[in-house]
């Protein structure tokens, strides 16, 4: 294992180390009383004791933080699997992205060398000011739920100050326009051709307002600067070419284009903090389930995959998935505060690609659905039960794609 | 780009198409392709020059930033103002009511021109109104109710030439009182959902403006249940 500072719980600051212990205790004991995971109650309890306890908790300890707007969940455990050929590795599975999420993992381990934590956007400015990462990675950033997250560009200028002031390395997707205004003021940037972004939200340019124009993969701004750098990362069909040129297959067990981004993003941050290519890729690409999403489960007959879609970037690159056979789907829409109570992105997402397969709307808002589905002149049922939803089809394989607390539920009523 | 076709304007989608505008274009070609009255779909995207012969434009809603530059780009190509002047169909959602008036007042107190389509300014207000809008017909314009989602800052005052579209019976639209506004064949509204998939009967209304006839009967049964379930859920039965 290479020599790194290891962040010794003796060391902490006294409150520190009170606030972390009584953190823990709260986290279990609110598992005991069936209060959840207890994922995040720890880590509030050692905030609100200790407000600087992410700073203390991350000290001394070599962290990589993951943003963006898709992908967060997978590809922080991509990059924690690579980077446990290092040493342990301290990480925040599914999804609490916030600091308390992030100060409950860390407590947990407290002599973990290492850390690799996802990060919300709104929140990622202030973890980066408490944590120092050796690594930042920024995946991607468009519209999210309508009616409840900032503005794409309002988010892309407070990464952009945050971005400027990390000392460490940022990996960064330059197909992607507003992660590339981002991330071009930082002083070590590593460029990732991955192949994948949206491009609905980025027309003008974030940083002058003028039209971007693209030619093949390349696009610059027509007013300033700005424009695609020159990646040392490419994604391509299957496999990556590192910065030396050498081509490294993927051989993922996840699917999708989109997973492949991730990969290369983990594997360039990976590279970032020391681990071999080969070595970071052979560990990633053991990834096969995060947090109950590419999941396979047998019921009545069926072998239905879970996948989870937020926003319409994250559809348009599930669709594509589902494209590769041409399997029944169930589509499962919910519109709760977590999901934007807004349904009018549906019109966003590409429902013309599933003409002439069997689909079944399902969710609390099938109906909304079925109509996007009636004018996308894809045929299709209603059924508001999921599970039910998957009984109607014939026996075999089915897709379910849902999004937040649509995937949320159905994946705790398959676990029962 | 003359053709026996009807051709649908979606007015710079890739920034006036926050909120599912696509979806009202759509709805407007398939509605008439489906009862066999020829229709397309002509994307008008920034930095390109706004065509003026189109016979109906459907204008979206976007973010403050992507709203100033779209303004900036119809006035620099005023396509679409010249093709109102000769009576061309236009739908304003949401920025679009803003920026079809006098002008429009953000937040911090700077007021904007706007396109001068129509007789109204925007300003902003103390809350945003986010929510279900249920809403009855004004003037009899249309019938059934009107329904949607509204998610803006903006207040709107009409002045004596426009009328509002509908009366508000849940939700904001323009003051708390009415929603949207009619001014010669331009309609404008707060509303998403987006607002033709949800009201089949605007969008036929628009139809029977661009192409001179009452557009037939059709029947979509997912829509009629969207519609309902939608009332339901703001309280009001349909
Ligand atoms: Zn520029």
């Amino acid at each position: 294992m290479p020599n790194t500072p290891g962040a010794d719980p003796a060391r902490l600051p006294l409150r520190t180390a009170a606030a972390v212990r009584l953190g823990n205790m709260s986290s279990k004991l609110s598992q005991k009383m069936g209060l959840g995971a207890g994922g995040m109650i720890g880590g509030r309890v050692a905030l609100r004791l200790d407000p600087q306890a992410l700073a203390h908790l991350t000290s001394g300890r070599s962290v990589a933080l993951v943003t963006g707007t898709n992908g967060k969940t997978t590809s922080t455990m991509m990059l924690s699997r690579a980077v446990s050929f290092l040493g342990e590795v301290a990480t925040n599975h599914g999804g609490a992205n916030m600091p308390d999420g992030h100060v409950t993992a860390l407590s947990k381990q407290p002599d973990a060398p290492y850390a690799v934590l996802e990060v919300d956007e709104g929140y990622f400015p202030e973890v980066v000011r408490a944590a120092s990462p050796a690594v930042a990675v920024l995946l991607n950033l468009s519209r999210d739920q309508l009616d409840r997250v900032g503005e794409v560009r309002t988010i892309e200028k407070s990464l952009r100050t945050a971005l400027a002031s990390v000392t460490g390395v940022v990996v960064a997707n330059c197909d992607d326009i507003m992660v590339t205004s981002a991330a071009r003021d930082s002083a070590n940037v590593v460029w990732v051709a991955t192949g994948t972004g949206w491009h609905n939200d980025a027309a003008s340019c974030p940083r002058c307002g003028d039209p971007i124009r693209w030619e093949g993969e390349h696009w610059f701004c027509t007013g300033c600067d700005l424009a695609r750098p020159r990646p040392q990362w490419v994604t391509g069909d299957g496999y990556l070419v590192a910065p030396n040129g050498v081509k490294v297959e993927l051989s993922l067990r996840l699917p999708g284009k989109f997973n492949q981004a991730n990969a290369v993003m983990a594997t360039a941050a990976a590279a970032a903090l020391g681990v071999p290519v080969e070595e970071a890729v052979q560990r990633l690409r053991a990834v096969s389930n995060v947090a109950g999403r590419y999941r396979t489960i047998q019921r009545s007959g069926h072998r239905a995959r879970l996948l989870l879609s937020k926003n319409p970037a994250g559809w348009s690159e599930t669709l594509t998935v589902v494209r590769e056979a041409d399997h029944p789907a169930v589509l499962v829409i919910n519109a709760h505060e977590a999901d934007g109570r807004d349904l009018s992105w549906l019109w966003d997402v590409p429902f013309e690609r599933l003409r002439g397969r069997q689909v079944i709307a399902s969710g609390e808002r099938a109906t909304d659905l079925a109509v996007r589905l009636t004018y996308a002149e894809v045929e299709h049922t209603i059924v508001p039960d999921p599970l039910l939803a998957i009984d109607a089809m014939p026996p075999g394989p089915v897709e379910v794609i849902a999004n937040y607390t649509a995937f949320r539920d159905l994946n705790a009523r398959a676990a029962q | 780009m003359s053709t026996n076709k009807v051709q649908i304007a979606l007015v710079l989608p890739d920034l006036l198409g926050t909120y599912g505008d696509f979806g009202n274009a759509v709805v407007l070609e398939k509605r008439m392709t489906w009862r066999g009255i020829p229709a397309e779909i002509v994307n008008i995207r920034f930095g390109e020059p706004v065509p003026e012969s189109c016979d109906i434009y459907v204008v979206g809603g976007g973010e403050d930033t992507a709203q100033t530059l779209a303004v900036r780009h119809l006035r620099d190509h005023p396509g679409m103002q010249r093709a109102a002047a000769r009576g061309a169909v236009i739908l304003g959602v949401c920025a679009g009511i803003q920026i079809f008036g006098e002008s429009f007042t953000r937040a911090d107190q700077v007021t904007h021109p706007g396109l001068g389509l129509i007789d109204s300014t925007s300003h902003a207000g103390g809350s945003r109104a986010i929510g279900e809008v249920i809403a009855t017909p004004a003037g009899g314009l249309f019938e059934g109710l009107l329904t949607g989602f509204e998610n803006h800052q903006g207040r709107t005052v009409l002045g004596p030439s426009a009328q509002p579209l509908a009366h508000v019976k849940v939700g904001t639209g323009n003051d708390g009182s009415v929603e949207g506004a009619v001014q010669g064949r331009i309609l404008c509204t707060y509303l998403h959902g987006p607002v033709l998939p949800r009201n089949p009967q605007i969008a036929d209304l628009l139809i029977e403006w661009a192409t001179g006839a009452k557009p037939g009967p059709l029947d979509l049964p997912d829509v009629t249940r969207l519609r309902t379930e939608r009332a339901k859920a703001a309280g009001v039965s349909l």
